[in-house]
């Protein structure tokens, strides 16, 4: 046995050290000391009191968040009962319609949690609907911020790893979806089948690597299953967490108004107004799913059945957001190629890979070819109101027409049958659709921002319409307008537009060089402080001939005087 | 941190000014929404009693009908005393925030996203300072080496997943995707009652979803596996009204014929069959067939004529196959070229 080792009484180590005792303001400050001794705490909390803007666009990301923690909270729920296994049995439980019928174990245990867990129902309910709303919210919150320009510099990865979280999204999805071994949900893996089967070269491989074997085989579920309640999940919570640390690290960008500006940041404190008010939204969000799952059916598994290779519901759809993979693949022609002694699946692959990587590859690259394209290096914290970049609000609208026919196509037979037209006529139809309309969205659009810069442009120079009309001494009628405040006047303003690129000194190439005079092309000059004097002097001379100004308390637009307090 | 280029025609008049709130100018409406707020949260507990009274009290099987809708008691009632609970909660706390705390807004900086030029600095000298210290500089092949291997590493990690399946070999391939448990004699039975099929008793315009026989030997997973290739359908056309080609003369019977049901396209089992024009229509991407005419696409994204089993009759006039089929059943994949399969002309 070790000796003791002698003890130095005097040592200094023997000392009791007591940490200054400079308590903090009010009651927290003891627990707060004791955390802060050991991890730091006011060093790793940094400013409790940080500034979030508020707007109510900015709660589209939020509702995707809080759907995402629902969907661990309920998917953590039923994997207590979820069996993920497709071996064999015999149906003896609570749902008599099936009783004695063969099916997966899968399947079995997905009518378990519908039938004998009390909740269960809900619970599925509740998981399924808030994977709608997870995947919406996140696509309702990627068009808000790419039509805001949110995601210029210097925030482009944090838009990169939007567009990660969006296509891992619905691949999580689409796991969960199969997971039941339902009639729809084996039809969608045989569509899968299918989808990787056609990949080039190394399809057949791919097919019986994910499978083990031929479809469907019995790996399949436990595998989604791992990748539906681990690996996507992590991936999912390891960028999310990067989201967020990216969003507290920028801060958060906000709309242009009055003293708002590209180096300040206006809004509430986190602590305590956004703990309660997202904290709140929180709660919100899940009600709202509890509600749906309470009141709303969905995916009545057992009115399907158990999946069966040689049956299909007539009218069988994927989720939602699969849809627009679903209308490419129904409305491609039958391109097939055959070369050596191979065969080429174009019919299969454009639109289901293809498509998908299109759309992701061309959403993770849109901040930097806009930035090419403008020239732009400088950072933006301020958003752009979707009007004042017309180019790029019409590119967004294009792509949005360009999803929603094929997305519409997907229900190439429900519009073919409702409006009493024939499937093919449909067919050809979308063919041409997908191409025609996103350009005449793409016009349209544009025109309309122009048009909408023009109202902004003569809310600035004529005030706004007070709905009073009056008559002139000579008998004329006409509408008087009230100034508007110097707030709104700046923030119709202030914004930066689109120039196209003037070689000075640098060579820039002409494909460059006509693609950013194409983007900057069709807009209207804004107001000049000039012009804005001369229509505010204009606008004097009426007041002084009589014309009763509106507002009476000062008879010219207050844009021009130096002291624009008083013109509140 | 540079601005980016912006002529301001109008001057930034700063912030504007902030409007107190009702709540913060009249006591008595603060002390309304104080209740408002403490009324919702002692609703939760009421709510919460309400959801365990319903879990214990209300049984599983109870139906609810609530406008017009057949519910399910429980998990409606579960549901609703739980969500507006929560409800309640988000509600208040929001509710708590816009009337009563401070809604003073403030303002904060921002600074660039970079790091200032002098931490820069630090860290490309820390860097520099510590590549000098490895001494890779001086020994190359230390980082070579090390890059190498770690490299390498990525082949074990990527080679251990070669058994996620077995490989589809043109050997293994020949056993399974292109292969069925048709055959010879095997009869054609009713994919439900799994009674043998009679050709006389199939009238002119009628189609049958037919199984294999033998597919009852089968559970399981090697059932659907088996099932996701032999389905079947076997319908009757006027021999008159159809194109039989000189090839495929006694795979039919009385103008009987036995195609695959299973889609050429991704592989659904098809079957919407319009009995004037014989096609056949695939419920999931609308390919269409011409079963009147060897199985040959009309429409839709299937590349492929639909696999035709050859049938014939037993001694006593049940429908049995004659083989296999003579093409793989299912969507085309690479290794095999199937622009050899049956096309529109084909003799
Ligand atoms: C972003 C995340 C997620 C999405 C989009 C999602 C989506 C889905 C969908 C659509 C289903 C089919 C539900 C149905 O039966 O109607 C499902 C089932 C399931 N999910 Fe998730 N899920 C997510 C996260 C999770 C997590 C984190 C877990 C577990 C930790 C989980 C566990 C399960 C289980 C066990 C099932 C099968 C149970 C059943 O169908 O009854 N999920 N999921
Ligand atoms: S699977 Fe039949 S058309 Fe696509």
């Amino acid at each position: 046995m070790a000796k003791p080792a002698e003890l130095n009484p005097d040592s200094p180590a023997l000392e009791v050290r007591t940490p200054p005792k400079d308590a903090g303001p009010g009651k927290l400050a003891g627990p707060a000391t004791w955390v802060d001794d050991r991890i730091g705490l006011a060093k790793l909390a940094g400013n409790i009191r940080k500034v979030f803007p508020d707007h109510w666009s900015f709660l589209l990301g939020e509702i995707a968040l809080y759907s995402f923690v629902i969907l661990l909270l309920t998917g953590v729920f039923l994997t207590i009962w979820f069996k993920p296994s497709m071996a064999e049995v015999e149906y003896a439980g609570t749902y008599e319609l099936m009783h004695g019928i063969p099916m997966s174990e899968a399947f079995a245990s997905t009518l378990s949690i519908s039938f004998d867990i009390r909740g269960g129902l809900l619970v599925r309910q509740i998981h399924h609907w808030a994977a709608m709303l997870f995947v919406a919210a996140m696509t309702a919150h990627m068009l808000r911020v790419f039509f805001t320009g949110a995601f210029r510099k210097p925030r482009e990865l944090n838009w990169i790893i939007g567009i990660g979280l969006f296509s891992m999204g619905l691949v999580e999805g689409f796991a969960g979806y199969s997971l039941p071994d339902d009639l729809l949900s084996g039809t969608g893996l045989r569509f899968v089948d299918g989808l990787v089967r056609s990949i080039p070269l190394i399809g057949t491989w791919a097919e019986f690597f994910i499978f083990g074997g031929e479809f469907p085989g019995e790996l399949v579920i436990p595998r989604l299953y791992m990748v539906h309640i681990l690996l996507i999940p992590g991936l999912l919570l390891g960028l999310i967490s990067a989201h967020m640390a990216l969003l507290v690290y920028h801060k958060h960008t906000h709309w242009p108004g009055p003293g708002r500006t590209n180096r300040n940041i206006q809004g509430y404190p986190f602590f305590p107004i956004y703990v309660a008010k997202a904290g709140g939204f929180f709660f919100i969000v899940f009600g709202v799913t509890i509600l749906m799952g309470a009141l709303m059916q969905i995916n009545p598994v057992w009115l399907y059945g158990p999946y069966n290779p040689s049956q299909v519901t007539a009218g069988s759809q994927p989720d939602w957001y699969m849809g627009f993979v679903e209308g490419a693949i129904r409305i491609i022609p039958n391109w097939e190629w055959h070369i050596l002694g191979t065969t080429w699946s174009w019919n299969i692959f454009l639109p289901g890979v293809g498509l998908m990587g299109l759309l992701f590859t061309g959403l993770a690259l849109y901040p930097f070819i806009e930035a090419w394209i403008t020239g732009d290096t400088s950072e933006h914290h301020l958003l752009d109101r979707p009007r004042n970049a017309p180019v790029r609000t019409a590119i967004g609208v294009a792509g949005m027409t360009a999803y929603a026919m094929f997305w519409l196509s997907g229900g190439n037979d429900i519009i073919a049958t409702q409006f009493h037209v024939s499937l093919n006529a449909v067919t050809y139809f979308m063919r041409v659709a997908v191409f025609v309309a996103p350009v005449i969205a793409f016009i349209v659009t544009k025109r309309i921002c122009i048009s909408l810069q023009r109202q902004d442009a003569e809310r600035v120079l004529h005030g706004s319409e007070s709905g009073v009309i009056v008559r002139s001494p000579d008998g004329g009628f006409s509408e008087a307008h009230v100034p508007i405040t110097p707030g709104e006047a700046y923030s119709l303003t202030r914004h930066p537009q689109p120039k196209a690129l003037v070689p000075n000194g640098k060579k820039v190439g002409r494909l460059r060089r006509r693609l950013s005079a194409w983007y900057a092309d069709g807009q209207l000059p804004k107001p000049t402080a000039a012009e804005i004097a001369g229509a505010a002097h204009h606008g004097a001379i009426e007041a002084d001939h009589g014309t009763p100004a509106v507002d009476a308390g000062h008879d010219a637009p207050a844009l021009e005087g130096s002291d624009a307090g008083d013109a509140r | 941190m540079n601005d980016p280029q912006t002529d301001l025609p109008v001057p930034d008049p700063g912030l504007e000014e902030h409007p107190p709130r009702f709540t913060d100018v009249d006591d008595a409406a603060a002390d309304r929404a104080y209740k408002q707020i403490v009324g919702m949260l002692a609703a939760v507990p009421v709510l919460v009693v309400a959801f365990l009274v319903v879990y214990f009290a209300v049984p599983r099987d109870a139906e609810l009908v609530l406008f017009g809708a057949n519910l399910k008691m429980q998990t409606t009632l579960l549901g609703l005393t739980a969500g507006v609970a929560t409800l309640l909660i988000g509600i208040s706390a929001i509710h708590w925030a816009r009337m009563l705390m401070s809604d003073e807004e403030i303002v904060g900086d921002r600074h660039g996203a970079a790091s200032p030029p002098e931490a820069r600095e630090r860290v490309l000298t820390d860097l520099e300072t510590g590549i000098e210290a490895s001494g890779i500089r001086r020994r190359k092949l230390l980082g070579t080496g090390m890059a190498g291997a770690l490299g390498m590493m990525a082949l074990p990690a990527v080679v251990s997943l070669a058994d996620m399946g077995p490989w589809p070999t043109a050997e293994l391939r020949a056993k399974t995707i292109e292969k069925t448990i048709w055959a010879e004699g095997v009869h054609l039975v009713n994919d439900v009652t799994f009674t043998r099929l009679k050709a006389t008793e199939l009238v002119v315009g009628q189609l049958v979803n037919a199984q294999p026989e033998t597919l009852q030997e089968y559970h399981g997973a090697a059932l659907q596996q088996q099932k996701a290739k032999a389905s079947i359908i076997v319908v009757r056309m006027d021999p008159n009204s159809i194109r039989i080609p000189e090839s495929r003369r006694d795979w039919q019977v009385d103008g009987i014929l036995c195609y695959s049901k299973i889609c050429t396209h991704v592989g659904c089992p098809i079957s919407l069959w319009e009995q004037q024009t014989h096609h056949l229509l695939c419920p999931c991407h609308q390919s269409t067939f011409d079963l009147g005419n060897s199985g040959v696409v009309v429409f839709g994204p299937a590349a492929r004529a639909l696999p035709q089993l050859p049938i014939t009759t037993d001694a006593e006039g049940y429908l049995v196959a004659r083989s296999d089929f003579t093409v793989p059943v299912g969507p085309s994949y690479f290794e095999r070229d199937s622009s050899k399969d049956f096309q529109e002309g084909d003799r």
